[in-house]
């Protein structure tokens, strides 16, 4: 059983290790070990394309994540004061999005935005004539598909909190004077603040790693795993492998945080 | 001192108060008029509506009939945070996310225009001195122990001088030797903000110990209200006898009136018990005796009786009796004045009681 478990572990990290490996290798060929160095990681940062795509998938992660934790947690407060039918359908809705295989919410949402874009457009251009704005696939339609999925994270880990959240606390508020909103502010934010940084972090990992969404809705964009996946095709460099140990290292960083924030007692 | 509070306005008051969940009726009828500065108390066992009868008070639950007043003013549909009461709730529900200073501030920092912090300051550390907790205004609430955090649900409470303090099984969650303390420490602090005080137990001896009045609560309708000793010692239903103190119970048949007293055939014996006014002669009733009243002797004129059980219990000592015309009776008698020593199981003793000392109840 322990071999077994020994052998599970080594299948699912040797990959990842022989990239961070080869990451620091001198030689240009990924076969060989010829020495430590860093130059792939100079070479990687001095590369424009790199750093367009990293821009791209930093401006696409941060602002998706954002509207998703703005939404979520309302959605999540929301649903916290629902009974019933109409709460049983969304938090299945929820869980639905949560399981879906990106590749479907690729090609749904992709399918969804050209077909509202091609009943728009013709709309603008009667109405501001030729140099009328066009809708088109980019940044906004990237962000909309990771903020529409991130946030069903959102909701499931604010959900979560609020549930464990004291009741009495939101009516000793109130009691003392406190109106709804000022008791949402001063008492059930602070309670559940833990949960909406974490799903705030997990919502910009899953934004700035997603290859499959962003692949179809991305349009001419390039995010960092895009850039990643067509330099690939070119043959594996080490500076493929940089970049690689470089977001693996980040996204690490930030999921451990969101687990520290999640572990957190409110106490 | 209940006598004083009749003559004055009252500060809140339950007309015909109903309120259902659906098909399920929590409370209904209510009706009661809370005086001001007195100390109440809701008792009933759980599920008797007593909780929401607290909650319609602070506006959690709105009533679905009647009408609750507070200070004169019909507060229907009147959110909690614009009720001049505030809560002690069961488990305190302090905010974990802030020290105990600003727990305490808590109310006073919802008044708009806001208090200046000077004078806010001030108020927190004269109700934590009140409390008893002067100096732990920057504690975290859970470097608090229990007692400790109830002082501070207490203190958080009534820095709004509240026109009401509302009290959910407060003492619910302390052991009971602190709970004993805390019962002398919240009578003397009602007493010195003379705030009224409104208590929701379903502990008798913690409504009996703290209360002015007690409305014991029954099936979500009101069964008795009166005062300790007025519950204790007259009861009007074997419900409320039952559930304030402990009692005997005996199945009798009027006889007839001798004086001031009731003369009931039970077990081939006569039982002269006070009330019972205009029941019939042979109707059944039901007498009430508390144990205390029993005395145990070795011989003589009463019920001869055989000790089953024999319960130390300090202060008292608890026999179980069995008679052949009564059934099982229980009497207590305290330390110092039993008969003739410990009386061992299977004695045969003879009970005796006052006449007038048993109490006759509508038979159910």
């Amino acid at each position: 059983m322990r071999l077994y478990a020994l052998a599970v572990y080594l299948f699912l990290y040797i990959p990842i290790g022989i990239i961070a490996l080869f990451s620091f290798n001198a030689g240009r060929h990924a076969a060989q070990l010829t020495g430590f160095s860093l130059q792939w990681y100079g070479k990687a940062l001095d590369n424009p394309f790199v750093i367009g795509a990293l821009k791209t998938s930093f401006t696409v992660a941060l602002i998706s994540a954002t509207l998703a934790t703005l939404c979520g947690t309302l959605a999540a407060v929301a649903l916290q004061g629902m009974r019933g039918r109409a709460r049983m359908l969304y938090d299945a809705a929820l869980y639905v999005a949560v399981m879906v295989p990106g590749i479907v919410i690729g090609i749904a949402t992709l399918i969804a935005l050209v077909t509202v874009f091609d009943a728009v457009n013709p709309l603008l251009l009667q109405a501001f004539g030729a140099e009328a704005p066009q809708l088109g696939l980019g940044k906004g339609s990237l962000i909309a598909a990771h903020g529409m999925f991130t946030m069903a994270l959102v909701v499931v880990i604010v959900r979560a909190r609020l549930q464990g959240m004291d009741r009495a606390l939101l009516e000793a508020s109130a009691d003392l004077g406190a109106p709804p909103m000022r008791t949402f502010l001063q008492v059930t934010l602070p309670q559940i603040a833990p949960a909406v940084l974490a799903g705030f972090l997990l919502a910009f990992t899953f934004s700035f790693d997603d290859f499959i969404i962003a692949f179809f809705v991305a349009g001419s964009e390039t995010t960092l795993p895009i850039y990643v996946f067509s330099s690939i095709r070119r043959g594996v460099t080490p500076e493929i492998n940089a970049i690689g140990t470089m977001v693996l290292v980040a996204s690490l960083l930030v999921l451990i945080t969101a687990q520290m924030m999640l572990r957190r007692r409110a106490r | 001192m209940a006598k004083r509070f009749m003559q004055s306005q009252p500060i809140a008051e339950l007309r015909e108060v109903t309120k259902r969940y659906g098909l399920v009726t929590a409370t209904s009828g209510l009706n009661l008029a809370i005086q001001p500065g007195e100390f109440l108390s809701f008792l009933g066992p759980s599920g008797c509506g007593k909780t929401t009868a607290l909650r319609m008070l602070a506006g959690f639950e709105q009533a679905t009939e009647g009408a609750v007043l507070i200070d004169g003013q019909n507060v229907n549909g009147v959110p909690p945070y614009l009720r001049p009461v505030n809560m002690v709730f069961q488990q305190y529900a302090l905010f974990p996310h802030l020290d105990v200073a600003r727990n305490v501030a808590y109310g006073l920092n919802q008044r708009r225009p806001k208090p200046a912090k000077a004078e806010v300051a001030a108020a927190v550390d004269r109700a934590l001195e009140m409390v008893r907790l002067s100096g732990f205004g920057p504690r975290r609430i859970w470097e608090m122990s229990g007692g400790q955090q109830q002082r501070v649900a207490l203190a958080r409470a009534i820095i709004n001088r509240p026109k009401i303090l509302l009290l959910d099984e407060p003492m619910a969650a302390l052991d009971k030797k602190l709970r004993h303390d805390m019962q002398i420490e919240l009578k003397s602090l009602q007493r010195e903000l003379g705030i009224t005080f409104v208590l929701v137990t379903h502990d008798q001896e913690e409504a009996l110990s703290m209360s002015d009045r007690i409305c014991i609560m029954g099936q979500g309708r009101i069964v008795q209200t009166g005062t300790p000793e007025d519950l204790y010692d007259r009861p009007q239903s074997r419900y409320v006898a039952d559930f304030v103190g402990r009692s005997n119970f005996i199945k009798a048949e009027v006889a007839g009136r001798e004086g001031d007293l009731l003369a009931a055939k039970a077990g081939g014996s006569v039982i002269k018990a006070r009330g019972g006014e205009g029941l019939a002669q042979g109707s059944a009733v039901t007498l009430s005796l508390r144990p205390e009243e029993i005395r145990l002797a070795p011989a003589g004129e009463g019920l001869p009786v055989t000790v089953t059980h024999r319960i130390f219990l300090g202060e008292h000592t608890e026999y179980h009796l069995q008679s052949k015309a009564l059934g099982t009776l229980v009497a207590v008698v305290p330390r110092g004045s039993e008969a003739a020593g410990a009386l061992a199981p299977g004695a045969e003793v003879v009970a005796q009681w006052r006449d007038g000392a048993a109490l006759a109840l509508q038979a159910e």
